[in-house]
Order: C-alpha cells, then sequence, then structure tokens
C-alpha cells in the first residue's frame, strides 16, 4: 500500500471494541439473555406462578420437567428465572438511563457554570457516596414511599415504578462527576475557544461540543450503571424492601432472596441458578463497559 | 497544611449538623416514631405519650424538634428504646466493637492483599499473569456480597459436613450459641467467613485502583529519570514508582474506612454477626427512632470524618494540590 489508509474515529472505536474478545462475548451472551426474555412466551416452560407438582412435592431437584428444580411451592425456577431476568433488566436499563440523562445534565451545568452550584453540587455527591448505600436507599425508600401526591407519580414503594425511580435518585451522581470532569478539561481546549470566538452560545457550545465529546466516558458510566442499578435491586429485594412478588411476578433479587432461606436445607438449586444468573448478567456488562473505556479512549492506543 | 486542616474542621460541625437535621426529617416521615410507639405499646397513658414525645424531640415544629433532641443527645440524656424499653448506648457500643472488628479487619486484608495483587499485575502489563489477574478482579467486582455470602453458607453449613463430617467455618454469630466469656480462636473461625465475603470485593477493587495507578506512574517521565541516574531496579520501584503510585490509593482508603462503620449491613445480616449492620436492620424495621437517630449520627460523623482525612491526606502527600 502506498497511502495511508484512513478511518473515521468511529470506525476505530469500533474496531478496538471488537478486539476485545470478552467483550464481544459478552454481547453475545446478553443478546441470547434479551431474547429469552422477549421471546418469553416460548422460552418460559411454566408461568410464573404455575406449579410444576402441587405440594407437598416441592423442591424437587434439577429433572427433566423441571430444569433447575422447583420451589418452595412447586414452581419451575427455570421459568421463573426468565421472568425474573426481564424485571431486573427493564428496571436496570430505565434507572441507568435516566439517572445518565440527569447526570449528564447536572455535570455540565456544574462543570461549564462553576461556581457555587459547581460546589454545592460537588458537596452532596461527595457526602452520599460516602455515606452507607443500602442505608440511605432503605431511609429514602421510607420517606418519598411515606408523601401521597408523589405516589401517584411514581407509584406504590413495591412497584418496579418506585424502585426505578428510587434507585435513580442516586444513580446521576457518579455520572454526574464523570462528565463534570470532562468538561473541565474539554472547556480549556482551543476548538472551544474557537467555538465561543465566532460567537456561539454557551448552550450550543454544551450541546454540539462538550457533550458529543464526552460520549466515551457517559457509554461507560450509562453500562455500570446499569449493573449498579440490577445490583442495588436485587439488593433491596434481598432485604424484602425490593419490588414486592405481590401478583407472583418476582425479580432477581426475590429470587436470591429466597436462596437465602433455602440454603440451610440444602437445596442448591434454588440458590446456585439465580445468583450464577445475576453474576453472569453483570459480569457481561462491566466487560463491555470496560471494552468501551478502552475503545473511547484515545489515550489508550494499544499500538496496533 | 494546619490551616487548611482546621478551616475544613470548622466546616465539618455545621455540615454534621445540617445532615443529621435532614436525617431526623426523613426518618420522621419515612418510619413515624410515633405511630411506632404506639404500635408497641397500644395502652400508653397520654401522659407517657407525651413524655416520649418530650424526650426525643418530636414536636411538630420540626426545627424546634431537632434542637430539642440535640440538646438531650448532646447532654447524654438518651431516650430508651421502643421496644424493651433498653439503654441505647451498651447496645450500639457492642455493635460498634464488632463491627469495627470485622470491619478493620476485612479492609486490612484486603487492602493489603489487592496492592500486592496489584503491584504484580502492573509489573508486566499485558502479560498472561496480567490478564489472569484482571479477569479474576472483574469477576470479584461482579459478584455482590449477599452473593458469595449466600454460596458460602451453602458450601459450609451443609456441604461440608455432608462430605467431610464436621464444620470448617460456622455460618452464623460470633460465638456458638450459650457461649459465655472471650474466646480468640473461636471468635476468630466466627468471624472467617464474613470476613472473606467483605475482603473479595476490596481486594478486587484495590487491586484494580494500583494496577491502573502503577501503572501511570511508571509510565511517566520522572521514571525515565531515575533511570538514567543509575538507580538500581529495585529502588526505582519502591522508592518513585509505589510510593507514588500509593497516593491516589490512600484517598480512597480513607473514604473506605469511613464506611465500614454502616457498610457492612449485608455480610453481617447473612451470617447473624451482631454488628451496626444488623442494629440498623432491626431498628429499622421496628421504626425504633431512639435507637436509629444516634446510628445516624454516628455514621454521619464518620462519613465526614473519613472524607475529610481522604482530603487532607491528598494534600498532605501530592504537593502539586493547591491549597487555597
Amino acid at each position: 500500500m502506498t497511502e495511508f489508509a484512513t478511518i473515521s474515529p468511529k470506525r476505530m472505536a469500533m474496531r478496538r471494541f471488537l478486539s476485545h474478545k470478552a467483550a464481544v462475548g459478552s454481547c453475545v451472551l446478553l443478546a441470547i439473555m434479551v431474547l429469552a426474555v422477549v421471546l418469553s412466551p416460548f422460552t418460559a416452560r411454566y408461568g410464573v406462578n404455575q406449579q410444576v407438582r402441587k405440594p407437598p412435592n416441592t423442591f424437587l431437584p434439577p429433572q427433566k420437567i423441571a430444569w433447575f428444580g422447583t420451589d418452595e411451592i412447586g414452581r419451575d425456577m427455570y421459568s421463573r428465572l426468565i421472568y425474573g431476568i426481564r424485571v431486573s433488566l427493564v428496571i436496570g436499563l430505565f434507572t441507568a438511563l435516566i439517572s445518565t440523562v440527569v447526570g449528564c445534565v447536572v455535570g455540565a451545568v456544574a462543570g461549564f457554570r462553576g461556581g457555587r452550584f459547581d460546589d454545592i453540587v460537588m458537596r452532596v455527591t461527595d457526602l452520599f457516596l460516602a455515606f452507607p448505600f443500602l442505608v440511605a436507599l432503605l431511609v429514602i425508600r421510607n420517606t418519598i414511599g411515606n408523601i401521597s401526591w408523589l405516589t401517584a407519580i411514581i407509584g406504590d414503594k413495591s412497584s418496579a415504578r418506585f424502585v426505578v425511580f428510587l434507585l435513580s435518585i442516586f444513580g446521576w451522581m457518579g455520572v454526574a462527576r464523570i462528565v463534570r470532569g470532562q468538561i473541565l478539561s474539554l472547556k480549556e481546549r482551543e476548538f472551544i475557544e474557537a467555538a465561543r470566538a465566532v460567537g456561539a452560545s454557551r448552550r450550543y457550545i454544551v450541546r454540539a461540543h462538550l457533550l458529543p465529546n464526552s460520549i466515551g466516558p457517559i457509554m461507560v458510566s450509562l453500562s455500570f450503571a446499569v449493573v449498579g442499578a440490577i445490583t442495588a435491586e436485587s439488593t433491596l429485594a434481598f432485604f424484602g424492601y425490593g419490588p414486592q412478588a405481590g401478583d407472583g411476578s418476582t425479580s432477581l433479587g426475590i429470587l436470591v432472596g429466597a436462596a437465602k432461606g433455602a440454603v440451610q436445607s440444602g437445596y442448591w438449586w434454588i440458590a446456585v441458578f439465580p445468583c450464577f444468573a445475576l453474576v453472569l448478567i453483570s459480569l457481561a456488562i462491566n466487560f463491555i463497559g470496560d471494552a468501551l473505556r478502552d475503545a473511547t479512549d484515545p489515550r489508550l492506543d494499544r499500538g496496533e | 497544611m494546619l490551616r487548611f486542616t482546621l478551616r475544613r474542621l470548622t466546616w465539618a460541625v455545621p455540615t454534621l449538623i445540617l445532615v443529621t437535621f435532614l436525617v431526623y426529617i426523613a426518618l420522621r416521615l419515612g418510619t413515624d416514631p410515633l405511630q411506632s410507639y404506639l404500635r408497641t405499646n397500644p395502652r400508653a397513658t397520654r401522659a407517657k405519650i407525651a413524655q416520649y414525645k418530650s424526650v426525643n424531640g418530636l414536636s411538630s415544629n420540626y426545627v424546634l424538634g431537632y434542637f430539642h433532641w440535640l440538646k438531650n443527645f448532646v447532654s447524654f440524656n438518651w431516650p430508651r428504646s421502643i421496644k424493651g424499653s433498653r439503654d441505647v448506648w451498651p447496645e450500639l457500643k457492642d455493635s460498634l466493637v464488632n463491627t469495627i472488628r470485622l470491619g478493620s479487619l476485612a479492609t486490612f486484608l484486603g487492602v493489603i492483599i489487592g496492592l500486592l495483587v496489584g503491584m504484580f499485575a502492573a509489573l508486566k502489563p499485558g502479560s498472561r499473569r496480567d490478564v489472569a489477574v484482571n479477569t479474576v478482579a472483574f469477576l470479584g467486582i461482579s459478584i455482590p456480597p449477599y452473593i458469595s455470602a449466600v454460596l458460602f453458607q451453602l458450601l459450609f453449613a451443609v456441604y461440608w459436613s455432608r462430605w467431610f463430617g464436621n464444620t470448617l467455618f460456622p455460618t452464623s454469630g460470633v460465638y456458638p450459641p450459650g457461649h459465655t466469656g472471650f474466646d480468640l480462636f473461636l471468635m476468630l473461625k466466627h468471624m472467617a467467613l464474613p470476613t472473606i465475603v467483605v475482603s473479595i470485593q476490596i481486594i478486587a477493587v484495590y487491586s484494580r485502583y494500583m494496577r491502573s495507578s502503577l501503572l501511570d506512574v511508571l509510565n511517566s517521565d520522572y521514571m525515565r529519570t531515575a533511570r538514567s541516574k543509575g538507580i538500581s531496579e529495585r529502588r526505582i520501584l519502591f522508592k518513585h514508582g509505589v510510593r507514588n503510585a500509593l497516593i491516589p490509593v490512600v484517598t480512597i482508603a480513607a473514604l473506605d474506612i469511613g464506611s465500614i462503620i454502616g457498610g457492612l449491613i449485608i455480610s453481617e445480616n447473612i451470617f447473624d454477626y451482631p454488628g451496626m449492620g444488623v442494629y440498623f436492620l432491626s431498628a429499622f424495621a421496628t421504626g425504633d427512632f431512639p435507637l436509629l437517630m444516634p446510628w445516624m449520627v454516628l455514621v454521619v460523623a464518620s462519613t465526614l470524618l473519613f472524607n475529610l482525612v481522604a482530603d487532607v491526606s491528598y494534600a498532605f502527600l501530592d504537593p502539586r494540590i493547591r491549597l487555597d
């Protein structure tokens, strides 16, 4: 070749991402999971609350009629796992989206404006990030759950909508810090000065220059926010403060929480399968986030 | 340096008051202390209720009520718990001691092992051992503590005794039921599993911190300068490399130590370890306001204190930070 092949930064990022084998594998795995969840009428073998065998024939070990065994009232663990992953994924995705959008706005304003607003926001996030997460979650859950006009908007304490809202209250802080840092370092660069010199408005600079240039870190924090939300939801559910299984719907947290009681009696399948699914999901998304970071960070040129 | 610390300290007191005020409001709205009192004491006389309200500072004016509560709290005139009407301090102190014992052991082990593993990986970036460490660290981060706790319980409470006929590690409490007195060996045996569960994540997180921090340092210009001066490799690594790489790690460690007090809820709950987490969960479940407030004050104070320690240590260790 006589001339240099030029490729766009986007293609370059894509190529770097694809070279991260674990991340590609994780994408495939997640795609399979999403497919299984979306096609749950076909992939799940029983209904959420359907019993494979009526009591007293409960706690069947894994066998042909129930691949992952059955639980304390005879429901199929495999089918429940699929329904549980569905709820957890939805909560994780929505929470991550909301908190990323809020975090971007707050972080951009704090980083670009600076001053008093910046100070206050950063102090508050400092405090919340250092304060025990679960305690803050439980206390605020009760507090906003008891405000009646708010319940009309975000649903009852036990609904999935409420959990999404609750987790979003805490989720934006990490994103805001990252975006703020990014914008602080970007806004001194020459191209921003040039934009200012030709008379671009502040809002235009933020929207057209600063945020698009921070898209890498934003994507990374989005993916980590999904993991954070899924884990937080299951932590809440583990202690019985998550979305409630009132209508028999379930989530990964509820399933793992049920394992706590079953373990002492040696019903290993109740514990192992949901735990394995949860770890697999968070591992996969963590890998993807890591690969995104490698792919979008121009400093990490690995000399390919 | 001293002025910086003092200024931050003078800020810490108003912050503490503000945050505990917010906690006070949140608890009053969220747990409704009066209702939880009436639930436990349904036949309480009017005088008793009035006395309960007054000693806890539960007036309808939140600001006045808070300062009333604060006055009682500072003068150590703490209200008794709702359930069982017990003294709060002895119980809080026991939980605190238990949690600090577990938390400091796990954090100490976790940080030391994590740092060593991170160094080990950073010395040969891209090598097979680096990849292995990275993958295992990723796995460690991706396993939430309650999952490792449940799986450990399954293994040690059920299957170990089934396979080997004896229990290697007990899975609940500090001592077996009915035990009195102090027995270090027995205590350590009971603490083994919770310690492992807590330190898995710490090891994973710190090995990653240390790896990236040390890699940053090793690729910096002053390392090349040190080498060109002919300093021995070992001296370069420890005197110039590790010491500088530890700067960001120390500040993060300070924050983590601050969150020990309230941060072990999950492992304590699963292993029935009578620490601050179990204390909080049971008090929160019954809405026991007199038990909850001192707990919150301790946790907030420790968070703020170690936030300050992190800032000061960063400024102290890294002379490039301007103190203004």
